[in-house]
C-alpha cells in the first residue's frame, strides 16, 4: 500500500518536473528558474542522503558539505588537471568520499548529540582548510576554474536544459533507491536506531552496522552531488563546500521536514530559490529577512514545509467544527 | 482554544505563502525603460568579500545617476541591472547567466573576486558578451600564460597583484632590502598576492624568511610576527584586507618591530584604516592607485581631475572613506558607457571598441587597451606611497 | 628574540584568545545546561557586545564605567527578546528545532546589525592605554590583561551564583531534572529565560574586552560561535571547569601551532586533538560520562 503510494507520488512528481522547462519555454521569466532548478537538483541529492542519515538514523552530520566538496575536487582536479574521463572521475569520487566517510564514521558515530555535531564540523573546517592550503592542486581560495562538462556517448549536455534533464534522472533514480531502502528491513532497523539504540540492539539489529551503512551512503550520494556541481559550473572553490555550506544544507532538511525524503527535497526547493532568487529583493537586509523567515518556519511549522497539506487539512476540520459547534 | 491557535498558525502559514508567491511574481510585472542601454553588474555586495563589492556598488550607483542626470547617453538612459553575489560562486554564475538570458544587458561590469572572474568568464565567451572585470587576477584576461593570448570577450581595470608586488620589490630594492618576511590571509586576495610575492622574489634578489598566514576572522596575529621577530628579516610585506590588515599593524608596533619597515598590500587603501591603527600605521609603505591618494597627487598629474571629481561626489554622497576598490568600478562602468556612446549597444562594437581604447585616464591609471592586452594598465599606475602624520604621502 | 621569550609570547597570546573562546564556550554552556541545546546565536552576542560598547563609549562618549553595564544590559535584553521571540514560541522544542531557531536568530541579528553599523570594522579604546608591558623579553598588551582579569570574574561570579544564591541553585535544579524541578516549583520556563540572558550578558563582556585588541565587525560572530562551541566541546559540554580549560587549550594550540608549525594549518591542530580527544573520551575531558548518558542530545 505504502509502497504503490510513493510510487504515486513519484511519477506525479517526474511528470512535473519533465514538464517544467518545456513550460518555461513560453513564460519568460521561468527561463532563468530552470538554471535554478539545477542547483536544487544538486542539494536535493544530498538532503535526500542526509535525511536518511538524520530522520531516519537519527545521526547528526555538520560535515556532509566536505562530501559534497570531495566529490567536487575529485571530478574538478583530475578532469581539469589531467584530462581524465568525468565518468570515471564520478566513480572515483565515490570511492574516495566513501572510504574517508567509513574511516571517519566507525570513531565518529559512537558519539552522539552535540558530540558528534562537533566531531563531524571539526572534519568539515579540516577538509575546508586543505582545500584551501593545497594551492598547488586544488588552486588554493581563488578556486580551480576551466572543469570540463560532461557527455553521456558522445552527446554533450553543455545546454541549462539538457543538464536540467541529467540532473533530475540522477535525483529520481536517487530518490527510488532511497525510498526503498526505508521501505526494507534496513529501513525499519534505522527507524528502530533512531527510537532507541539500546532497544534496537537489544532485539538483534546491529546498530553500529547500520549507522556506517547509511553514514557511508550518504556520504556517497553527496560526492555524486559534487561531482554534478563541478561539471555544471566549471569551477569550484573552497567557499562553496564549508562549513556554512553543511550548516544551510541543515536547515533545508530541517525546514523541509526532517522524516520525510520530500521534505528533503522540498527543504532544497525552498531554501535554494530563497538563496539564489527571491531573498535578492531585499538587497542588503537579505540576511535579516533569511533569519526571519528560517525562525518563523521553526516556530509555525515545526514538522517542515512537508506538514503544510496535513495543517491545511486540519485546519478545515477545526474551522468546520467551530461552525457546527 | 486549541483550536483558534492552530487557526493563528494556520493564517501566518497563509500570510507568508502569499509572500512568497508575491516574490516569484514580481519579476513578471517589472517593465523595463524603453530605449534604454542596459549595463549588467555583479558584485560581492554583502558576505565574506563585501568590502570589494559594497564600494563598487555604491560608486556604480553614484555614476550612473551622474550620467542619467546628464541626459544619458546620446539620448539613451543607462540602466544598471545590479546583482549581489554575496561572494559565492553559484549565485555568481546565475546572476550572469540571468543578466545574459533574462535581463539581455549589452556588456557585464565585475565580478569583484578573481575567482568568481574565472568562474564565469566562459559565460561571457560563450555568449560573445564583453565583461569587465574587477578582479585582480592576471588570470583573468589571459588565456594562455605562455603565448600571452587574451580572452577574446574579457577585460579587466584593477592593476594585476604582480604589478603591485612588483611596486613594493622595486622599492625594496632601492631602499637595499633584501631578507624580507610574508604575512597574508588565506583568502582569495591574500593567496593571490601571496603567489605572486613569492614567484617574483628571485628576480629582484629577495630572499624570503618566513611565509606566514592567519584566517580572515583571526583576532590577534602576534603568534605569527612573533615567529617573524625571531628571523629578524628588514621588511615584513601584508597581504591581506579587512580587519586584519590593521591587527597586523598594531601587532607589529605592540611587539616593538617598528625597526622592520612594514609593506602593506593595496588593499590597505582606506583612511579608515590609518585612523583604525589608532597611530601604529605611521610610516607603513603601501602601493596605491591615483584614486586613494587623489588630495596628495601634484596638480599637473593626469589623474588630478578626474579622481578628484570622483572623491568629493563619493564623499558628498555617502559620507565614508573611499577605498582602492571603487574605483575599479568607475573605470570599467565609465569605459563601458564611454563605448556605448561611441559605437551604441552593439555587444561586438563594444568590445572591440574596448580593445582599441588607448589613453583613457582613469581613476586606476591611464588604460591603453590592445588585442595582447586587455588591462592596459602597467606598474606604474601603482605609486609607493607612505603613512605619515596620519595620511597618506608620496615617496620617490 | 630568543627561543624562549618566543615560546612565552607565544603562551601570552594564546590565553588572551583563549580567555575569550572560553568565555563563549561558558555562555554555550548555561543555556544547555537548562535545555539542552546550543545557541548559535552566542557569537552574534560577543558582536553586539562589541559594537554597541563602540557606539556608547565612541559615538556617544560614556565613560567605560558606565557604558560597560550599559552595553552589557542593552545585549541582555536582546538574550531575553531571542527567548522570548524564537525559544518559547517552539510548540514542540527538539534540540534540533531549538538549534535551527538560534541559528535562524543569528542570521537575523547580524544582518541587523549590518544595517545598523554598515561592514567596516570598528575600533575602541582599550581600557588603560596601548603601551605594552615587556615581561622576561616578551610583551603583554595591558588590554590582555583584562580579557584574563574578566574571564577570572565570570568565573568567579558564577561559581558563587551557583552555589550560593536561589536562582543559582534553581538554575542548577532545572538542568539536571527538569520536571523534577517543575514539581518543587520552579518555573523551568523562566529558567530558560534566565539562562539566555545570562548568556548573553558573560557573551557581551566577551565581546567588549576583545574588540580593543582585534576590531568589531558584524559579521565575526559565526567565527567565534564554532571556536567557542570546540572549547565547550574538548572540555566536555555543560562542564564549566571544562569551558575554561577548553578555551585556554584551543587558544594556545592556535597559537603554538601557527608559531612553531605552520600558521595556515593552525587551525587543524586545534581541531585534530579535538577529535583525538572525542574518540578516546567520548564526553569530553572533563564531562561527565554518565550525565551524558542520560542526555537527550
Amino acid at each position: 500500500m505504502a509502497k504503490n503510494r510513493s510510487a504515486v507520488h513519484l511519477t506525479i512528481f517526474g511528470v512535473c518536473l519533465f514538464l517544467f522547462p518545456l513550460l518555461a519555454r513560453w513564460i519568460s521569466f521561468l527561463v532563468h528558474y530552470v538554471d535554478v532548478m539545477v542547483f536544487v537538483g544538486i542539494y536535493s541529492l544530498v538532503t535526500v542522503g542526509l535525511c536518511l542519515l538524520m530522520g531516519y538514523a537519527g545521526q547528526i552530520s555538520l560535515g556532509h558539505a566536505s562530501f559534497f566538496g570531495l566529490g567536487a575536487y575529485v571530478s574538478g582536479i583530475i578532469t581539469a588537471r589531467y584530462g581524465v574521463n568525468p565518468w570515471f572521475c564520478i566513480l572515483l569520487g565515490m570511492v574516495v568520499s566513501g572510504g574517508v566517510a567509513f574511516i571517519i564514521g566507525a570513531p565518529s558515530l559512537r558519539l552522539r548529540g552535540h558530540y558528534l555535531a562537533m566531531a563531524t564540523l571539526a572534519f568539515c573546517i579540516i577538509i575546508t582548510v586543505i582545500f584551501n592550503e593545497s594551492i598547488a592542486f586544488t588552486g588554493g581560495p581563488d578556486g580551480l576554474a576551466f572543469i570540463p562538462g560532461i557527455s553521456i556517448m558522445g552527446y554533450a549536455l553543455d545546454s541549462v536544459v539538457k543538464y536540467y534533464f541529467f540532473v533530475w534522472s540522477v535525483v529520481l533514480m536517487v530518490l527510488l533507491l532511497c525510498l526503498n531502502i526505508i521501505q526494507s528491513r534496513v529501513g525499519r532497523a534505522l527507524r528502530s536506531i533512531h527510537g532507541s539504540e539500546l532497544a534496537a540492539s537489544a532485539v538483534g539489529v546491529n546498530v553500529a552496522k547500520y549507522k556506517i551503512y547509511v553514514f557511508v551512503l550518504s556520504a556517497v550520494v553527496a560526492s555524486v552531488a559534487g561531482s554534478l556541481y563541478a561539471h555544471y559550473l566549471n569551477f569550484i572553490n573552497p567557499a562553496s563546500f564549508d562549513l556554512f555550506v553543511s550548516i544551510k544544507l541543515l536547515i533545508m532538511i530541517i525546514l523541509g521536514g526532517i522524516y520525510s525524503l520530500w521534505g528533503a527535497i522540498l527543504g532544497a526547493v525552498l531554501i535554494t530559490f530563497l538563496s539564489y532568487e527571491w531573498l535578492h529583493y531585499f538587497e542588503e537586509a537579505e540576511v535579516m529577512v533569511y533569519g526571519a523567515i528560517v525562525l518563523i518556519i521553526v516556530i509555525f511549522l515545526p514538522g517542515g514545509v512537508v506538514s503544510i497539506p496535513e495543517k491545511v487539512r486540519s485546519l478545515c476540520r477545526s474551522s468546520k467544527l467551530k461552525v457546527e459547534g | 482554544m486549541k483550536a483558534n491557535l492552530s487557526v493563528g498558525k494556520g493564517a501566518v502559514c497563509l500570510l507568508a505563502a502569499v509572500v512568497l508567491a508575491i516574490f516569484i511574481l514580481i519579476p513578471v510585472v517589472q517593465v523595463s525603460a524603453a530605449e534604454a542601454y542596459k549595463v549588467g553588474a555583479v558584485f560581492s555586495v554583502t558576505g565574506r568579500a563585501s568590502f570589494l563589492g559594497d564600494p563598487e556598488k555604491k560608486t556604480a550607483v553614484m555614476l550612473q545617476e551622474e550620467i542619467n542626470k546628464k541626459g544619458g547617453i546620446n539620448g539613451h538612459l543607462l540602466e544598471l541591472v545590479i546583482y549581489d553575489d554575496e561572494g559565492d560562486s553559484t549565485k555568481c554564475a546565475l546572476a550572469v547567466r540571468k543578466l545574459i538570458s533574462q535581463d539581455k544587458v549589452c556588456a557585464i561590469i565585475g565580478p569583484s573576486l578573481s575567482g568568481l572572474s574565472l568562474a564565469v568568464l566562459p559565460e561571457a565567451e560563450k555568449h560573445k558578451i564583453p565583461l569587465v572585470s574587477c578582479a585582480a587576477s592576471y588570470k583573468i584576461v589571459t588565456k594562455n600564460a605562455e603565448t600571452g593570448e587574451q580572452w577574446k570577450w574579457v577585460f579587466k581595470t584593477p592593476q594585476s597583484d604582480s604589478m603591485a608586488a612588483e611596486a613594493i620589490y622595486t622599492h625594496m630594492k632601492k631602499h637595499g632590502i633584501s631578507k624580507v618576511a610574508i604575512m597574508s590571509g588565506t583568502t582569495g586576495f591574500g593567496a593571490s598576492g601571496r603567489s605572486e610575492l613569492l614567484r617574483l622574489a628571485p628576480q629582484y634578489g629577495i630572499t624570503i624568511l618566513a611565509d606566514e598566514k592567519y584566517g580572515p576572522k583571526d583576532t590577534d596575529m602576534t603568534a605569527q610576527l612573533t615567529k617573524i621577530k625571531g628571523k629578524a628579516p628588514q621588511a615584513i610585506v601584508n597581504w591581506s584586507i579587512g580587519p586584519t590588515q590593521v591587527v597586523v599593524v598594531r601587532n607589529r608596533q605592540e611587539l616593538g618591530m617598528s625597526n622592520i619597515v612594514l609593506y602593506q598590500s593595496h588593499g590597505f587603501g582606506s583612511r579608515k584604516n590609518i585612523e583604525l591603527a589608532a597611530g601604529a600605521a605611521e610610516g607603513v609603505y603601501c602601493p596605491l592607485g591615483a584614486c586613494n591618494i587623489a588630495e596628495v597627487l601634484p596638480p599637473a598629474h593626469l589623474q588630478k581631475k578626474v579622481t578628484m571629481e570622483y572623491l568629493k561626489a563619493y564623499k558628498a554622497k555617502y559620507n565614508e572613506a573611499l577605498s582602492s576598490f571603487g574605483g575599479h568600478a568607475w573605470d570599467a562602468l565609465a569605459m563601458v558607457t564611454k563605448a556605448l556612446g561611441a559605437v551604441g549597444s552593439d555587444k561586438a562594437k563594444i568590445r572591440d571598441y574596448l580593445e582599441n581604447l588607448k589613453g583613457y585616464v582613469g581613476q586606476h591609471g591611464v588604460f591603453n587597451f590592445s588585442p595582447k592586452d586587455h588591462n592596459g594598465l602597467t606598474k606604474e599606475a601603482f605609486q609607493m606611497v607612505v603613512v605619515k602624520n596620519g595620511d597618506w604621502a608620496l615617496t620617490d | 628574540m630568543s627561543f624562549a621569550s618566543q615560546l612565552l609570547q607565544y603562551a601570552i597570546t594564546g590565553v588572551t584568545i583563549g580567555s575569550i573562546y572560553a568565555m563563549v564556550a561558558i555562555g554555550f554552556n548555561i543555556i544547555y545546561n537548562v535545555t539542552e541545546a546550543i545557541n548559535f546565536a552566542q557569537g552574534e552576542f560577543v558582536m553586539l557586545g562589541g559594537l554597541v560598547m563602540v557606539f556608547l563609549r565612541v559615538a556617544v562618549n560614556i565613560p567605560v564605567i558606565f557604558s560597560l553595564p550599559l552595553t552589557i544590559m542593552l545585549v541582555t535584553m536582546v538574550g531575553i527578546l531571542l527567548d522570548r521571540l524564537a525559544i518559547k514560541p517552539l510548540s514542540k522544542p527538539s534540540v534540533l528545532a531549538m538549534v535551527i531557531a538560534t541559528i535562524g536568530a543569528s542570521f537575523f541579528i547580524r544582518g541587523a546589525a549590518m544595517m545598523l553599523w554598515g561592514k567596516n570594522p570598528f575600533d575602541l579604546p582599550p581600557f588603560s592605554g596601548r603601551n605594552p608591558i615587556s615581561f622576561l623579553g616578551a610583551v603583554v598588551q595591558p588590554q590582555g590583561l583584562w580579557v584574563v582579569g574578566f574571564l577570572l570574574v565570570v568565573v568567579v561570579v558564577l561559581t558563587l551564583f551557583f552555589d550560593r544564591t536561589i536562582l543559582g541553585k534553581a538554575l542548577r535544579a532545572s538542568a539536571v531534572n527538569p520536571s523534577a524541578s517543575s514539581l518543587v516549583g520552579i518555573n523551568v520556563k523562566h529558567m530558560v529565560l534566565v539562562s539566555f540572558a545570562l548568556s548573553a550578558a558573560i557573551g557581551a563582556l566577551g565581546g567588549i574586552v576583545i574588540t580593543p585588541i582585534s576590531l568589531m565587525e558584524y559579521d565575526r560572530g559565526a567565527m567565534l560561535a564554532v571556536k567557542g562551541f570546540s572549547a565547550c566541546v574538548l572540555g566536555g559540554i555543560g562542564s564549566f571547569p571544562g569551558a575554561v580549560t577548553g578555551g585556554l587549550l584551543i587558544g594556545l594550540i592556535e597559537s603554538l601551532g601557527a608559531g612553531l608549525v605552520s600558521s595556515g594549518y593552525k587551525d587543524v591542530f586545534a581541531l585534530l586533538l579535538l577529535l583525538l580527544v572525542l574518540f578516546v573520551r567520548p564526553s569530553g575531558l572533563l564531562g561527565n560520562a554518565e550525565v551524558s548518558k542520560i542526555r537527550k542530545f
